[in-house]
């Protein structure tokens, strides 16, 4: 397996050069993975995770996902409505789920108002699309990972010790 | 009256661990940037699933005593790991005890098996407890040095070299904790044709088995007409970060469990029952938790032995254990100098390895249970050191 993708997927969050002196590489080598990890598209981009409902971190803090049913059509599937679906700017992720439902869809807003009439104009309107039941988010514990709470009280490990 | 008068001869005889010192000395820059890898446990906290085990448990009342031996569950799952990793069949019934961390275990064993005056034999450097614990059983404790060139394994020669009539016991820790040393099959092969030669009790510590990088461990007791001369002690503290649970276990013949037991019936009882319910958790669903963690500690192995020996301190590749064990002679100083020097003026702690006996002399201990970021800063206030010498 690629290093580099190795240590990414162990989720820290190393600098190049970093991840370069850990993996025993240069920092073009890892410079070079990283490339070669964008440019086969498993590496998609960077974003930073952030605790929505801190004051500074809220300019789009309405997050809601939405339930969508659809009918299939023959020879596209589901593909051609999700990846429709998932062009707007609004959505965040979009998923094929399994279940009492179709498409599983990520939607992040800055007003409940602009999330709820992205939802009936957009969303609900598609040809095809059977219905769509929204959940507003009241509030985050975990993010991608992170606990909001911040986990782990620090470290009470011993300096030394046999 | 004169308060130290009260203390057993034996015990007052006892130097304190050389680790203490070093650790006043740490404590005294309290506040400082200090990056220690002067620790001897894993960074990682427990897993979350095992401590929600434990509280559920307190949650369900588990609040009393166990048996002696142990919860049954517990021994049945240690029994099974035991078995599927090291190849070693024991009962549950009567051939396993739950104990309070392998210290206990070694604790009861000297205790057990220890005539006064009997000779134990214990490779050198080692972990801090395994004289004081031979003296304390009031037998005599024979250090068997290993070497560098060795890569720290102990050799049937050294082992031969070292022994006096007398000698009733042979104590291990593969992977050994200060050094990394491990020993291959042929090795402890040889290790246990003279065990049987010498009709020795075996003792073998293995706390640091799943952390071996190459490959594979193999345990005394698996070896043919060993397990009927060998207590295996083993626990949960390094390979599933569990160490401030104090829970471990001791596997063998059924009499030599029986006689620790009844030292164990005496003296603790019983490990805590909450820490046996964590642990039951631990063998049944963490061993990707230990797979996982393995992975890191493995390429911080490579990370910071790499850098020692950029950085001109001589150290071989641990094959297990969190540990890395340079030699600093190179430097021109002693290694509580280099210890000592190292941390007031770049701030990063390592453990002199006089503190695991005569035969560190010349190595520092250095733990690499600690992220990427720390190392890589160590090692570079490390190179800065160096060079300034």
């Amino acid at each position: 397996m690629n290093p580099v993708l190795k240590l990414l997927l162990e989720g820290g969050s190393l600098t190049t050069a970093q991840m370069a002196s850990v993996a025993g590489l240069s920092v073009a080598d890892v410079e070079q993975h990283l490339e070669q990890l964008k440019k086969d598209k498993i590496l998609l981009g960077w974003r930073p995770v952030l605790d929505l409902s801190r004051e500074a971190a809220a300019g789009a803090a309405v997050r809601a996902v939405i339930e969508v049913k659809v009918t299939p059509e023959r020879g596209g599937g589901f593909n051609r409505f999700a990846e429709r679906i998932a062009r707007f700017d609004e959505v965040e992720s979009c998923y094929l789920m399994s279940g009492g439902y179709d498409l599983l869809v990520f939607v992040k807003g800055p007003s409940l108002q602009k999330v709820a009439s992205f939802v009936s104009e957009k969303l609900s309107t598609i040809e095809g699309v059977l219905s769509t039941s929204t959940h507003f988010m009241l509030r985050c514990y975990k993010e991608q990972g992170y606990l909001l709470d911040g986990g782990d009280a620090p470290t009470t490990r011993l300096n030394v010790a046999p | 009256m004169n308060p130290p008068d009260f203390i057993a001869r034996h015990v007052a005889a006892l130097p304190k661990s050389g680790i203490r010192d070093f650790f006043e000395l740490v404590a005294k820059l309290k506040g400082q940037d200090v990056i220690s890898l002067g620790v001897g446990e894993p960074d990682f906290v427990t897993p979350w699933h095992i401590r929600e085990a434990a509280i559920f448990a307190l949650e369900k009342g588990k609040t009393y005593y166990t048996s002696n031996l142990g919860l049954i569950e517990l021994r049945r799952a240690v029994s099974d790991y035991v078995g599927k990793h090291f190849g070693i069949s024991y009962r549950p019934e009567d051939q396993v005890i739950i104990t309070v961390g392998v210290s206990e275990a070694l604790d009861l064993a000297c205790r057990a098996f220890i005539n006064p005056g009997d000779k134990v034999m214990f490779h050198q450097p080692c972990y801090v407890s395994y004289s004081p614990s031979v003296v304390l059983a009031h037998g005599h404790a024979i250090a068997v040095p290993t070497y560098a060139k060795d890569n720290f394994a102990l050799t049937a020669e050294a082992l031969r070299a070292a022994w006096q009539p007398g000698a009733r016991m042979l104590m291990l820790n593969l992977p050994c904790n200060p050094t990394g040393g491990t020993c291959t099959r042929e090795q402890l092969e040889k290790i246990a044709e003279f065990a049987r030669e010498k009709d020795l009790l075996v003792l073998t510590d293995e706390i640091y088995s799943e952390l071996t990088f190459d490959g594979t461990h193999t345990s005394i007791a698996s070896l043919p007409g060993m397990a009927e001369r060998t207590i295996f002690l083993h626990g949960f503290s390094k390979a599933f970060a569990m160490t401030g649970w104090r829970i471990g276990y001791a596997c063998g013949p059924a009499p030599l469990i029986d006689a620790m037991m009844k030292v164990h019936q005496y003296s603790m009882l019983c490990a805590s029952i909450i820490a046996q319910e964590a642990a039951l958790e631990a063998l049944l669903r963490g061993w990707d938790d230990v797979l996982r963690m393995r992975e890191q500690y493995h390429r911080r192995r490579d990370l910071i032995v790499r850098r020692f020996n950029e950085i001109g301190l001589k150290c071989h590749s641990p094959r297990g254990s969190f540990y890395a064990f340079p030699d600093v002679t190179a430097t021109g100083l002693s290694e509580k100098d280099f210890a000592t020097n190292l941390l007031t003026s770049q701030k990063v702690a390592v453990v002199p390895g006089i503190a695991f006996g005569e035969n560190g002399k010349g190595h520092v201990r250095a733990c690499f249970a600690t992220s990427y970021e720390q190392l890589i800063v160590a090692c570079d206030r490390i190179e800065r050191f160096v060079q300034k010498k």
